[in-house]
């Protein structure tokens, strides 16, 4: 009710006064907002770069509504729905960026592929990133060195990732052989390598689900993490709870405003994520552990899920915004990426990054109004945040005199998160951008952050700051 | 049992002054709900041993823990991060005056272990680190369950083994650090896990393997026969790899066939009894003493050096630099590797590779870190980078001149503070220095072929060598993982010294007809782990004739013996040992047997001998205690642990020195004396060696 008078309040407000819109914030939603005089972030000789609009598929689990497609035709539907949404000619862009962890060998540049299904201009270049689960991060971040550089003024930047169907692969001896094969002049030489192949050779090869560096799983390492910062698992699952919890409001709430409706060829219009499911504690306790097994306190329940989709992000100089006649939503301020050791420290991305871009923008932890965390496992968001607080872990491994402080809960990923909304790996940066976008201008705050982690031991932060409404 | 104990003994033991004998200092133990976790933590040592004051403790703790109703389970766990128990203390075996006051002791520990055994209370060993001999022990009886952690792929096999029920795995950094995290971690899994024992939830015995096969097993091993045929086979294999020279293993499969013929009673007697004899034997103060010397040797007296080497640059890439750069990079040091040849470089690189290949192939690390180290290996061919050079090691050909050559060339590229070494078997290091501009930074590294195999590390010292030169000599061979021993300068130096008028002496054993299979048995069952013929290939006949000359030529006639025409002759007819793939031997790749090279049979005329293992080892023995008196050898145990980890000297034996006292120096002298009458100077006992024989007071080692 609140918000809803508060937008009320600002649609009537004809002055952008800063003044009065924080105290009609201060006064209606009771956010613990400091309502000392926050400043823009705009530096002089920095170019203002802007998030127009953020839109994203309805993210699914693995194997339901999307499992005939392909990753492209995903990334396609993300890309139409931002058209649609933006109403953005289909030549208006400099050039298109998706990000994706695992390639469908095929489309392995998903980006060409998708823009050029989705109607763009074939005149208009694209390429794929790729960073485990921040690669739309970096997308959007290339479209915003794309801009500062002067290079471009308007980027669609996105991520798309697929786990219905993943490339398994014949293995190593079988290719060897098959390649062989190919090249075979005389029919003695292909008989001869036909008789060499052995049942060793017919075993397939799986994606790995293994950091390749350590071979250990994630799930198995964010086990280690969790016990290593002693996260108990009533802990991970009052948090896995809280946010499918949190989910299921915003969505009933009709907040995820960034989900477009995909019909999808040969089934129905999807509209809505399907992996929320709020449960009980005592559901969710009878699990028994996925990884670390028998002691382990990782389970399905307290983990996010293997998850089909793609989200899209458009963004521009706020000049040319402004030019086109968009009401841009936010500003992507500065940004960091970090990374640490892939075998002790694989998920603790947010830890490094989240001091680390705060004092790039000069910012506190208090002066955040919305956070917004990538779930990858109950149990690595409890470890990040117990890192952030502990004050031997700020001196011994992040060189600072004390901690950074632990984001406040009632901040925090406020709309569900990966846990619950589920994580296509690829696309997940985009949702946590525009999630902040949209709960700055719903929740009245002027600073939002997004932190991340990624395979790898690598990690990402993000400063985003409301636009003027 | 008493094996796996030995084992102990062997490898892990630190030595340990005093116990404390006063309140429980050793074991005590803490009440968590109704689980008694037991902690155990040697106060005046880095490890846990099964000393008396530990035994005693436990069991005083034990009787606690079974009278106290409120306990239902119990976990067993170390306050060291990284040993649970090491084993049996070595100190308190030593002390002991007589085999009957060991084999005491060891009654003592049986006890203690079967009563945890039948402990009425379920019982978890948390394990993390080292477990070894009896500390094996605490772990491994039925009724208990176990746990292990480690970084390491011991861990996993134990649990393939079946040794351990569960794995637990080390945790990195998070609210402490990563050590004590993973100590209480381990300890709050085990508390979990004993409750879960007592519950039930948790089932003790895992039936590994199929039913039919374990019901066949028994059924076979009911028979006599069979146990006995088994006994035989296991007896057989024991002697043919320790030639009965070390009686444990022998003694081993007495106290097994005890205990499964007679049952347990007579099996723990026998056991008992057996180790309180093997623990007094010549052979067990030899492993101990050469146990303790390698402590000593793992230790540098010289101090810390002024700077650290970074970076380590080594000239020429055979067997030996590849060799060095292989137990060089896998330590984090930058090593630059710089051959003359594209093709000897490429030999080089791969060697190194396949070194780590190998590791991966075996588990012990992943591709990942083989990558990752050899991100650490520059190869090339000019003297770039030689500028940030901390220590340049030069492998190049045994020639002076080239040795002068290249010495210049360093000094002319590498920084002040850069410290020349040089790896050379024979070519006194003072020689080589004189073409220096600053000899203080001049020094030997003479390390032992194969590099990654051989312990060893001899380091010779010139009179201006300078302090600081070798302390960095010896922290750089400590962090390659080397034994080190630190000798004076001379011809020859310590190892080769003492090697060349053996292997003069094989050489003229092959001379007199013996052929190279026989020479080899025959040292082989003198303890020797390679045949004195194998050994002349391994070194190289070119080497040995080449070093046989030198010495020759400094020492004389002593160094005299089979006639050096003769190494001239195979060097000349190409027989060079293994690398050339002829020598006493002939070596043919992938063949793993090699048969006797036919032409060298020619050489020599057939007479008949006893077994000329006596003047072999004389003449070793001789020259080392002659090192001594002349102040080459800072010490006997630098010379026991030298000649053992460097030469193959019988392990059983103890070294030179060790077989000196046990043998008796006038026994000794006796036998030379013999010697001398017929073949010469060459077994003329040194002074040293005729002080000692003549008083038998005097000893090497106290």
């Amino acid at each position: 009710m609140a918000s809803m008078l508060l937008n009320t309040m600002r649609a009537g407000s004809v002055s952008p006064s800063w003044a009065v819109r924080l105290t009609a914030c201060y006064c209606l939603t009771f956010l613990s907002v400091q309502t000392k005089s926050k400043k823009t972030l705009s530096r002089p000789g920095v170019k203002n770069i802007v998030l127009v609009e953020g839109v994203r598929t309805p993210f699914l689990l693995s194997g339901t509504t999307y499992a005939d497609l392909m990753p492209h035709d995903l990334a396609r539907a993300a890309l139409q729905g931002l058209l649609q949404r933006t109403g953005l000619s289909k030549d208006a862009v400099d050039y298109i960026i998706y990000g994706t962890v695992i390639q469908e060998v095929k489309t392995s540049n998903v980006a060409r592929e998708a823009s050029l299904g989705a109607g763009f201009s074939d005149k208009i270049p694209s390429h794929t990133v790729t960073m485990a689960c921040i690669s739309s991060n970096v997308a959007m971040t290339s479209a915003v060195g794309l801009i500062a550089a002067g290079q471009c003024d308007s980027v669609v930047a996105g991520g798309v990732e697929f786990m219905s169907d993943v490339p398994i692969r014949h293995s190593r001896k079988m290719r060897k052989t098959m390649l062989s094969l190919n090249k075979a002049k005389t029919l003695g030489q292909r008989l001869s390598l036909i008789g060499s192949i052995r049942m060793a050779h017919l075993s397939p090869e799986l994606p790995a689900v293994a950091e390749f560096s350590t071979a250990e799983s994630m799930g198995h390492s964010a086990d280690r993490l969790a016990a290593a910062f002693g996260v108990s698992r009533v802990e991970q699952d009052e948090f896995a709870l809280r946010s499918h919890t949190l989910a299921k409001s915003a969505q009933d709430a009709g907040l995820l405003k960034d989900v477009i409706s995909f019909k999808v060829p040969g089934r129905d219009i999807v509209s809505k994520d399907n992996g929320i499911r709020p449960s009980s504690m005592e559901q969710m306790g009878r699990l028994k552990a996925a990884f670390i097994k028998p002691h382990g306190t990782v389970t399905a329940a307290n983990s996010s899920f293997l998850t089909d989709g793609a989200s899209a992000v458009l963004v521009m100089s706020e000049e040319k915004a402004l030019a086109m006649g968009y009401k841009p939503k936010a500003y992507l301020r500065d940004f960091v990426y970090v990374s640490q050791d892939p075998k002790d420290q694989l998920l603790l991305g947010p830890t490094y990054g989240t001091p680390k871009v705060l004092e790039r923008a000069g910012l506190a932890m208090s002066d955040i109004d919305v956070f917004e965390f990538h779930e990858a496992f109950a149990g690595q968001i409890m470890a990040n945040l117990k890192a952030m607080d502990s004050d031997w872990f700020g001196q011994t491994y992040l060189g600072r005199k004390s901690k950074v402080g632990a984001p406040p809960m009632e901040k925090f990923n406020l709309w569900g998160g990966s846990l619950s909304l589920g994580h296509p790996f690829g696309a997940t940066g985009c949702r946590l951008v525009t999630t902040v976008a949209h709960r700055l201008q719903k929740e009245g705050g002027q600073y939002g952050l997004v932190a991340a982690c990624a395979a790898g031991g690598q990690g990402h932060a993000m400063v985003i700051e409301a636009y003027p409404q | 049992m008493a094996g796996v104990r030995a084992l102990g003994v062997l490898s892990r033991f630190t030595s340990r002054r005093y116990a404390l004998y006063s309140a429980r200092t050793h074991v005590n133990y803490e009440v968590k709900g109704d689980v008694a976790v037991v902690r155990i933590n040697d106060p005046n040592s880095k490890v846990n041993t099964l000393s008396v004051q530990m035994q005693k403790e436990m069991a005083e703790v034990m009787d606690e823990v079974w009278a106290n109703n409120a306990v239902q389970s119990a976990v067993l766990i170390s306050s060291k991060p990284g040993c649970f128990i090491a084993g049996a203390d070595i100190n308190m075996i030593q002390g002991c005056n007589n085999a009957e006051e060991v084999t005491t002791l060891s009654k003592e520990g049986q006890k203690m272990f079967e009563r945890i055994e039948k402990s009425p209370k379920p019982i978890v060993a948390a394990i993390n680190g080292s477990c070894l001999g009896g500390g094996l022990e605490v772990g491994l009886p039925n009724a208990f369950d176990m746990m292990l952690t480690g970084r390491n792929i011991r861990a996993d096999k134990a649990k393939k083994m079946g040794l351990v029920h569960q794995l637990v795995d080390p945790l990195g950094p998070g609210l402490k650090s990563p050590e004590e995290r993973t100590m209480d971690y381990l300890e709050e899994v085990a508390i979990e896990y004993a409750r879960g024992i007592v519950s039930k939830k948790i089932p003790i015995h895992k039936v590994k393997g199929s039913m039919e096969s374990k019901l066949l097993l028994n059924y076979v091993m009911s028979f006599g026969l069979v146990r006995n045929q088994i006994y035989n086979t296991v007896q057989s294999k024991v002697m043919k790899q320790s030639k009965g020279l070390y009686p444990a293993p022998l003694k081993i499969i007495e106290c097994v066939k005890a205990g499964v013929e007679q049952g347990p009673v007579a099996g723990y007697l026998a056991e008992s009894q057996n180790f309180g004899q093997l623990a007094k034997t010549s052979e067990s103060a030899a492993l101990i003493g050469l146990y303790q010397g390698q402590v000593a040797c793992k230790k540098n007296r010289f101090g810390t050096p002024q700077r650290e080497v970074k970076t380590l640059a080594i000239l020429g890439a055979g067997l030996m630099g590849a060799g060095i750069a292989q137990v060089t990079v896998d330590k984090g040091v930058h090593t630059v590797l710089k051959d003359t040849t594209v093709s000897g470089l490429a030999r080089g690189e791969q060697q190194v590779y396949k070194g780590l290949n190998d590791k991966t192939k075996k588990k012990n690390i992943t591709s990942f870190q083989r990558d990752s180290i050899l991100s650490n290996l520059t190869g090339q061919l000019d003297y770039s980078n030689f500028a940030k050079a901390d220590m340049v090691i030069e492998a190049v050909f045994e020639d002076i001149n080239i040795k002068h050559a290249v010495l210049k060339e360093v000094e002319a590229v590498v920084s002040p503070h850069c410290i020349f070494a040089t790896n050379t078997s024979a070519l006194p290091i003072k020689d080589i220095a004189a073409a220096s501009k600053r000899p203080d930074k001049v020094i030997g590294m003479h390390y032992f072929s194969p590099v990654d195999k051989m312990q060893l590390l001899e380091i010779i010292t010139t009179d201006k060598t300078s302090k600081d030169t070798t302390a960095s000599a010896v922290a750089v061979g400590l962090k390659q993982g080397k034994v080190i021993i630190v000798v004076r300068d001379g011809p020859g130096f310590y190892t080769t010294r003492c090697l060349a008028p053996m292997l003069a002496e094989a050489v003229r054993v092959l001379q007199e007809g013996v052929d190279p299979k026989k020479l080899d048995a025959l040292t082989t069952s003198f303890g020797f782990p390679v045949g004195a013929a194998t050994l002349a290939d391994e070194v190289g006949i070119d080497v040995a004739a080449h070093v046989a000359e030198d010495l020759g030529k400094a020492f004389g006639s002593r160094f005299g013996g089979g006639n050096v025409e003769v190494l001239k002759t195979m060097v000349d007819l190409g027989f060079k040992g293994r690398k050339s793939g002829k020598g006493c031997y002939i070596y043919q790749p992938g063949l793993k047997t090699k048969e006797v090279n036919p032409d060298i049979v020619d050489i020599g005329q057939s007479s008949d001998q006893d077994s000329p293992c006596y003047r072999l080892v004389s003449r070793f023995v001789n020259e080392a205690v002659l090192c001594l008196q002349e102040g080459i050898l800072i010490n006997p145990l630098e010379g026991d642990i030298g000649a053992v980890f460097g030469l193959g000297f019988p392990p059983c034996l103890g070294g030179p020195f060790r077989f000196v006292d046990s043998f008796g120096a006038d026994k000794l002298v006796e036998k030379m004396r013999q010697y001398e009458a017929v073949y010469g100077n060459q077994f003329t006992p040194c002074q040293l060696l005729l002080d000692h024989a003549k008083d038998s007071t005097k000893r090497f080692h106290m």
